[in-house]
């Protein structure tokens, strides 16, 4: 049984599926200030999917956020949570059904990694069994030691260990919508990178409806299923899906935001797995072949970015690369042309 | 004052137990101690504790409630803080004067003065421990749907527990140093040898026992507080490694 599984079916869990959100006319205008920090903010996010809200300081990105578990309170609009209006709940209740993750994690330092975890559980009053089997089974989830790591303190822990931590406690009471506040902010670039990629793959598993708030546009990209850009004043710029934001951006201000080269950023939405590979035959197979370095062909895994294959073939001085699966049996060779071509056949369809 | 004095237990008979030690005056005599541990030094020693004791647990209560008060309230703040510092700066002697004649000559007039000198230290200590907990910690705490009370009872109060302890420790010391006066107002605790001690010319043992019991007993609290904080703060120790 994989561990999807068991989080679904077999886990003790305490809600069901992700749920949608909607934010309709949202605007919040705190005292004494002229100008709205959030200007009639509207986007749906369907059940189970990935909303990065991304911005400039002074977006109201984090405002937008905390508004949704009511830390912030709404002036105007309205905010429905699987179709039911949050501000008709105990404020309380409903953060308990929002997993919250934080850029400094906020782990209580005088609870072990497993009492954190089981913050949420224990505030709904389950039963000690049930809140033991879920805090292993989350420590599973996000691959530490369940043994090993249970009854450490937050000291002990590494950063990146720290905010998987942090992530689990968001996820104890397997809630319908996830907030998450720059939650890879702190962490060095190449853990980040891998923290990322851990949670698409645990996102993958447990399809929460997640709002992921994050001032870096490239995470965005890679994070998200749709985004929300917001400018300063809180006004929502362009909510859409990466590939249509990086195609076609609203505005000069969307342009700018996402960068000149969002030719390159689009060609990081795509993998070679997607591409319809040139086959090793003719003057392909002749080239393997005889080349002078048999081994010295660039292999690249299928799961590779079309972005970092470009990195490669730029580096291999434009000679094709050899596309291998996961044993390493060649599926086909990645060219420039081929590149251009993806590039060309994504505007013309467009 | 001199009334009061008469009205302590009689000084002790050397004569009719005495040894050589004690007829030559020697610096200090266990044989005494022996003999007058059972009458004298024991029950003053107990008596300490308990006025020692009482003090720090009703001026622990009255601090934790203002404390908890201003930590919500932070306007109560200042003027909490310039209630107890007055109380703090009276000198003690004056204190018990002054408190001597609405009060009596008893055991509420000295707990009430030893109760208003922990005030500042340990209403200092508890607030800085509240205030001490980190802005995210308390953030995670709402995220997560606690309840003030909760975010108080979970995750308040046992982070504060560090300076909590740490200011408990000041007040005991200082409270088990200022009882030793009490004698002037309530002749109980080991002001009472101490002070008779003073007026018994060249013998020294009884003031270097009954002193010395005094600082014993305040190193043996204060080490109790650190143990007891161990206890209850493994997190505080707990670092990579």
């Amino acid at each position: 049984m994989n561990i999807a599984d068991t989080a679904h079916s077999e886990g003790p869990s305490a809600f069901a599926q992700a749920a949608e959100l909607q934010l309709r006319g949202v605007s919040k205008r705190y005292a004494g200030q002229r100008e709205p920090a959030i200007r009639d903010l509207s986007f749906t996010v369907p059940a189970g999917e990935v909303c990065v809200l991304v911005g400039p300081s002074g977006s109201g990105k984090t405002t937008a956020m905390r508004l949704i578990n009511r830390m912030i309170p709404i002036s105007s609009g309205e905010i429905l949570l699987g179709g039911r209006s949050v501000l008709e709940r105990d404020p309380r209740q409903l953060r308990r059904e929002i997993g919250y993750v934080i850029q400094q994690i906020g782990l209580f330092p005088h609870q072990t990694v497993g009492e954190n975890i089981a913050t949420v559980p224990h505030l709904l009053g389950w039963p000690k069994q049930r809140i033991r089997a879920r805090v292993h089974e989350l420590l599973e989830l996000i691959g530490l030691d369940a043994q090993e790591m249970h009854g450490r303190y937050p000291a002990q822990l590494s950063g990146g260990q720290r905010q998987r931590v942090g992530v689990a406690r968001a996820l104890a009471a397997d809630p319908p919508l996830m907030l998450m506040d720059e939650p890879f902010g702190a962490i060095d670039p190449i853990n980040r990178a891998r923290l990322q990629d851990e949670f698409l793959r645990l996102q993958g598993q447990v399809r929460k409806t997640v709002v992921f708030v994050t001032h870096d546009i490239d995470e965005a990209i890679k994070m998200g299923d749709r985004i929300a850009i917001l400018r300063e004043g809180g006004v929502l710029a362009q909510y859409d899906t990466p590939r249509e934001i990086l195609m076609r951006p609203a505005d000069d201000f969307v342009a700018q935001f996402v960068g000149a080269d969002r030719g390159l950023k689009r060609l990081a939405l795509t993998t070679l797995a997607e591409l319809k590979l040139i086959e090793p035959n003719g003057h392909a197979e002749d080239w393997l072949a005889g080349d002078v370095r048999p081994d010295g062909v660039v292999r690249v895994a299928r799961e590779t970015s079309v972005r970092d294959a470009l990195s490669a073939l730029l580096s291999a001085g434009g000679r094709p690369l050899a596309v291998v699966d996961a044993d390493d049996r060649i599926e086909g060779l990645v060219t420039i042309e081929l590149v251009e071509q993806l590039l060309s056949d994504e505007v013309a369809s467009a | 004052m001199t009334m009061l004095a008469a009205a302590g237990p009689v000084i002790p008979n050397y004569a009719a137990q005495s040894s050589s030690c004690e007829v030559d005056n020697h610096l200090f005599c266990w044989r005494w101690v022996a003999h007058n541990w059972g009458p004298v030094l024991w029950p003053a020693l107990r008596q300490h504790i308990l006025l020692a004791l009482v003090a720090v647990a009703i001026g622990f209560v009255i601090a934790m409630a203002l404390a908890l008060a201003a930590h919500r309230y932070g306007a109560l703040e200042r003027p909490t803080t310039i209630v107890t510092t007055t109380l703090y700066t009276i000198p003690g002697i004056a204190l018990f004067e002054l408190l001597a004649a609405p009060v009596g000559l008893n055991v509420f007039s000295a707990e009430i003065a030893l109760v208003s000198y922990t005030l500042l230290i340990l209403f200092r200590n508890i607030l800085a421990g509240l205030r001490s907990v980190p802005a995210e910690v308390l953030d995670a705490a709402e995220g997560t749907g606690m309840s003030r009370t909760q975010t108080l009872l979970r995750v308040e109060l046992p982070l504060a527990l560090p300076a909590i302890v740490a200011g408990l420790r000041i007040a005991v010391v200082t409270i088990i140093a200022l009882a030793t006066i009490v004698y002037i107002i309530y002749d109980r605790g080991l002001g009472v040898p101490i002070h008779r001690a003073l007026g018994e010319g060249p013998f020294k043992t009884e003031l270097i026992a009954a002193g010395g019991l005094a600082i014993a007993l305040a190193l043996l609290a204060d080490g109790l507080l650190v143990l007891t904080q161990r206890m209850l703060t493994p997190w505080a120790r707990a670092r990579a490694g």
